[in-house]
Parts: structure tokens; C-alpha cells; sequence
């Protein structure tokens, strides 16, 4: 493709010019200008490699401290240590364990109340205003007054992460349930459902695609909302915990694990709500 | 908190709640019509107040654990007076410009280049992907060892807030303009910079200011963030001062300017955003001479 394109600019007229433009943009001379799958990999891991050099040789020829920057190496014999002597595995699960009540809980929650504001015009109208003006606070300025008012404890994390969940949930169920179809309702009423039986078998697997995308959002915010919390109430273990604990003794190397961990709990959390979300939406016509 | 921007779309327009998505015209309920449309939804907020004054005054709750409307409007007035509250918006809004500045235009760069170039792509597109895994909350530390906690830390954190979902929509803004637009304009000979300036840009402005306002949205998140954790000064640091003193009426007026302005900075891009694009609506009007 590449030979093609050089050869065409070379030509003159209006045609050598839009070849001239797909090497700029080859997006436009369709896919087939996308370089071939093996060389794009190595392309990929050109920078990322070429950073950890860098990194390595910066740390072992002492350019940069290696108490800010320890060798590769010395993070992964750190992993290993806190894995096998120390307690990373607990600090995690407790982590993953205080995400996923607070999840529930938000969800939970998030969904009732997304379908009482979507549904009743009356707690749409009283409620809907007060929560999109107390949404617009952004979420960790929460955790001082969560703090005073439910300790350092279990309790405040589990409510900070809680609400953290909620807001999502809330929104894209109330959006879902707002865009069911008129004339399907209309058929509910003409086959006399009950209250319960509409909302049951027809607002909310209709507004499902929406609620499945605000539990997708969920996740990932409680995710971070579980770090967050256990950053500023330190009590008790955690992944945030040991993140803090090793800035404090200036432990890089504990540090940047953390950080991985970090990622990749979430992308690991990411991928698998796709996943569920893509499987629940299978019967939809795409 | 970093993650608005993986997907565009609806969730996007859900998140932004106000932002284009459709809403249904609802009548007020019959018994609730004589307070007319807005009213009602002070309804809520009223009683909570009444509520809140009916507990302060029986005290039902010690005033550490929920002060009197009274004291916190007291405080407000006491703070508005000494300029305390001024000052800290003030250094908290600097701070969020500069690194914002930083992070939009960086990440502006980075996405159109992403976006006209595959090759620049294949070699950027894994590690940005990998850098943007970890939330803005995350990096904080580690920038904390690296550069300490003076003012380079907020400016670095707020910058990365902003420069990831910025990345993102500028990039997706670029792979949308349609191909044929590109065609015309190799008809008419463009250059790269004429084919950048008057097609690629402007063709891609509505997902870049998504990305603007994403990353403003970021930004101010990302500023509480970093001022809860590392500062001396700002709206962060009097949450986290009005914690310790056990000022509770400081720590809900902090709370409250958090929320305003963080709507308002919103706001202003909007208003911004719809400027922008007048061109659009102007031309739709004149029959389109695209």
C-alpha cells in the first residue's frame, strides 16, 4: 500500500493528490493503509520499551537517584516480597471487598431511585433539581464532612464509595426509564398491567441498555472511590493504604506497585463489565 | 473519576445530564400548580432547611456533627468579609487554568496527531492507553515523591486530568471527519496546512470540545483531589482545615463554592462551545454551503 501511495503522488491531477492525502490521513484511502498487524504490535512496544531502558539505565548509572527512580528489578522483587512475606493479597481483597458492598449498596440504591424520578412526574419534579444541583460537588470534596460524620472506620469508606456508585446508577436509570417507547406503554395500559407489572416487564428491561451502562460507570467509580477513601481515612487495611504508607516512608518501589495494581484492578474490573454488559445485551438487534 | 471519556455517545450525554438529552414536557401535578414550574423544586431543599433548623434548635444532633444554618451563614459572612474565601477560589481557579492550559493543549497536540497520523498511532496509542489506566488519584503519590508538594504538583496532576479525556475526543474528533470532506479538498489542492486548518480542525471541533469540557470537569475534580491531599491554600485545603478544626460550617461552605464552581467553569465552556459553532447553525440557516 505504501509503494502504491508513493508511486501515485508522483503522478499528477487531482488523483495524485488524494493519494497524497491518504498518506497523511490514510484513514481516508480505507483500512486496508493500516500498517500490518505484526509491525504495528512492535511499533507499540517501541516507546514503552524504549522508556523502560531508559528507565533501567537512568536508575543502575545513578543520572537519577534510585530512591526516586529504584531499577526495575527492585519494584518486582518488592512485589514478590509483599506478596510471599507480606500481606499485598490482604490489603487487596480488603480493598476489593469494601468496593463491592459499597457498589451494592449504590446500585442498589441508585436504581430504586433512578426509577421513582424517572417514573413519578411528582418526585421527578421535588427531587430531580436538588439532585443534579448537590451532583455538581464533586465527589471527594464528600469525604471531611463523611468523616466527621461516620468516623475514619468501615462505615465512612463503605458510604463515600457508596455515593460515588449512586450518581451514575441514578442517571442512567432515570434516562432510561424517561426513553421507553410511548406506544409500548400505551399497549401496557390497553392489556391492563399493574403498576408493578409495568415497571417490571416493560420500563425496566427497556431501560436496561441504560442501567447496565450506568453499573458499568458504577464499577469503575467505586473502584476509584475504594482508593480514594482509604487514601483520606487511612484506617484499616488497603491497597490506597499502602500507596499512602509508602509515600510516607518514601518506598518508591512500593509505590509504583501500587500504582499497577491500581490500573490494573480497574482495567481488569473494566473489561470483565463489558463483558457481562455485551453477554445481558445479547438479545438486542444491533 | 478519570474515566467519563472512555465512551462517548450516550453516556456521555447522560453524564453531562443537561447537555442535549432529550426531555420529556411533564405537567406539574394538579395540587402543586399554584406553586408553578421552578417553585416546586424548592419544595426539597426548603424542607431539609426546616429541617435542619427544627434539629439545630431542639438540638437534637451536638453542633460538631451538624452546626445551625445560623452559624454557617455566619461563617460565610465572617469569610466573605476577611476575604478568605475569595482567596482561596482565587488560587484554587489559578490553578486550574494553568494546568488545564497545560494538559488541553498537550493532549490537543497529541490527538490530532494521533488522529492524521496511523504511524504516530501504532508507536503512541499503547502507552497513552496504558497512562490513562491509572485514575489522576493514583498518580498523586508518586508525583508527590517525584516533585515534592509544591505548586508543580497541582499543576502536573491537574494537567494529566485534563490531558487524557482531551487526547481522547481530540483524537475520535479527527477519525470523524468524513472522508469526503478530505477528497474536496485534495480537488481544490489544499496543502496539509490548509487541509488541517479549514477541514480537519473545524470538522473536528464538536468531539474536541467535549473533550474541553471533560477535561475541565476533570481538572476541577483532579484540583480537589490534589488539594485535599497535598496543599496550603485553596478550596481543598479549607475542606480539609475546616475538618481538623471540626469547623463543620467551613467544610459546607467549601463544599457548596466546590459545586459552584465547578458548575460555572462548565457553564462558561458551554456558552463558549455554542459560540464556536455559529457557523454551523449560521450556514444550516443560508441552506448549507458546505
Amino acid at each position: 500500500m505504501t509503494t502504491s501511495a508513493r508511486s501515485g503522488s508522483r503522478e499528477r491531477g487531482p488523483l495524485a493528490r488524494i493519494k497524497a492525502i491518504s498518506l497523511l490521513s490514510p484513514d481516508m484511502s480505507g483500512r486496508d493503509a493500516r500498517a500490518p498487524r505484526k509491525r504495528q504490535a512492535l511499533r507499540g512496544i517501541a516507546l514503552p520499551v524504549l522508556l523502560l531502558i531508559a528507565w533501567e539505565a537512568a536508575s543502575h548509572l545513578r543520572l537519577i537517584d534510585p530512591r526516586i527512580l529504584p531499577p526495575l528489578e527492585q519494584v518486582a522483587r518488592t512485589a514478590i516480597v509483599q506478596i510471599v512475606d507480606e500481606d499485598l493479597l490482604y490489603h487487596l481483597a480488603a480493598s476489593l471487598v469494601r468496593d463491592a458492598i459499597g457498589f451494592t449498596i449504590g446500585t442498589v440504591t441508585g436504581i430504586a431511585l433512578g426509577t421513582l424520578l424517572g417514573l413519578s412526574r411528582l418526585a421527578d419534579r421535588l427531587a430531580t433539581p436538588t439532585f443534579n444541583g448537590v451532583r455538581q460537588i464533586a465527589i471527594l470534596a464528600w469525604i471531611p464532612l463523611i468523616s466527621i460524620w461516620f468516623g475514619f472506620g468501615e462505615a465512612a469508606k463503605i458510604a463515600f464509595i457508596s455515593a460515588a456508585a449512586l450518581i451514575p446508577v441514578v442517571l442512567n436509570t432515570y434516562e432510561g426509564m424517561r426513553s421507553a417507547s410511548n406506544q409500548l406503554v400505551e399497549v401496557g395500559q390497553t392489556l391492563r398491567f399493574t403498576t408493578p407489572q409495568l415497571i417490571t416487564k416493560l420500563y425496566l428491561p427497556s431501560a436496561l441498555p441504560s442501567i447496565l451502562t450506568g453499573i458499568h460507570l458504577a464499577l469503575i467509580y467505586s473502584w476509584v472511590a475504594s482508593v480514594g477513601a482509604e487514601y483520606f481515612m487511612t484506617v484499616g487495611p488497603g491497597i490506597g493504604g499502602l500507596i499512602i504508607a509508602g509515600r510516607e516512608r518514601f518506598q518508591m518501589d512500593l509505590v509504583m506497585l501500587g500504582i499497577l495494581i491500581l490500573g490494573l484492578v480497574g482495567f481488569l474490573i473494566n473489561r470483565g463489565a463489558s463483558a457481562i454488559e455485551a453477554r445481558l445485551l445479547r438479545w438486542r438487534p444491533t | 473519576m478519570a474515566y467519563y471519556t472512555l465512551r462517548n455517545g450516550p453516556v456521555g450525554r447522560v453524564l453531562a445530564g443537561d447537555r442535549g438529552a432529550t426531555r420529556r414536557k411533564v405537567a406539574v401535578s394538579p395540587w402543586l400548580r399554584p406553586l408553578g414550574g421552578g417553585a416546586v423544586a424548592l419544595v426539597l431543599p426548603l424542607s431539609l432547611l426546616a429541617l435542619w433548623t427544627l434539629s439545630a434548635a431542639f438540638e437534637w444532633l451536638p453542633p460538631q456533627i451538624l452546626p445551625a444554618p445560623a452559624d454557617v451563614e455566619h461563617g460565610l459572612v465572617e469569610m466573605w468579609r476577611s476575604g478568605d474565601l475569595a482567596k482561596h477560589t482565587a488560587i484554587s481557579l489559578l490553578r486550574v487554568v494553568y494546568g488545564f492550559s497545560i494538559g488541553a493543549i498537550v493532549g490537543l497536540a497529541l490527538g490530532v496527531a494521533m488522529g492524521l497520523s496511523r504511524t504516530v498511532e501504532d508507536y503512541t496509542r499503547p502507552l497513552f492507553t496504558a497512562f490513562a489506566q491509572v485514575p489522576t488519584l493514583g498518580w498523586i503519590p508518586l508525583l508527590m515523591l517525584l516533585v515534592g508538594i509544591g505548586e508543580g504538583l497541582k499543576i502536573l496532576v491537574i494537567a494529566k486530568a485534563a490531558f487524557v479525556p482531551m487526547t481522547m475526543n481530540s483524537f475520535a474528533g479527527i477519525r470523524s471527519v468524513p472522508p469526503a470532506y478530505g477528497e474536496v479538498a485534495a480537488l481544490y489542492r489544499f496543502n496539509r496546512w490548509q487541509l488541517l486548518r479549514q477541514v480537519m480542525l473545524p470538522g473536528a471541533i464538536p468531539p474536541i470540545f467535549t473533550g474541553v469540557r471533560y477535561g475541565l470537569t476533570h481538572a476541577w475534580m483532579a484540583l480537589v483531589a490534589v488539594e485535599l491531599l497535598a496543599s496550603s491554600e485553596g478550596l481543598g485545603y479549607l475542606l480539609v482545615w475546616g475538618r481538623q478544626m471540626f469547623w463543620l460550617d467551613a467544610v459546607m461552605i467549601a463544599m457548596v463554592l466546590i459545586g459552584i464552581v465547578g458548575f460555572g467553569l462548565d457553564k462558561v465552556m458551554a456558552i463558549i462551545e455554542r459560540r464556536l459553532q455559529r457557523w454551523r447553525f449560521a450556514d444550516g440557516a443560508r441552506g448549507g454551503r458546505a
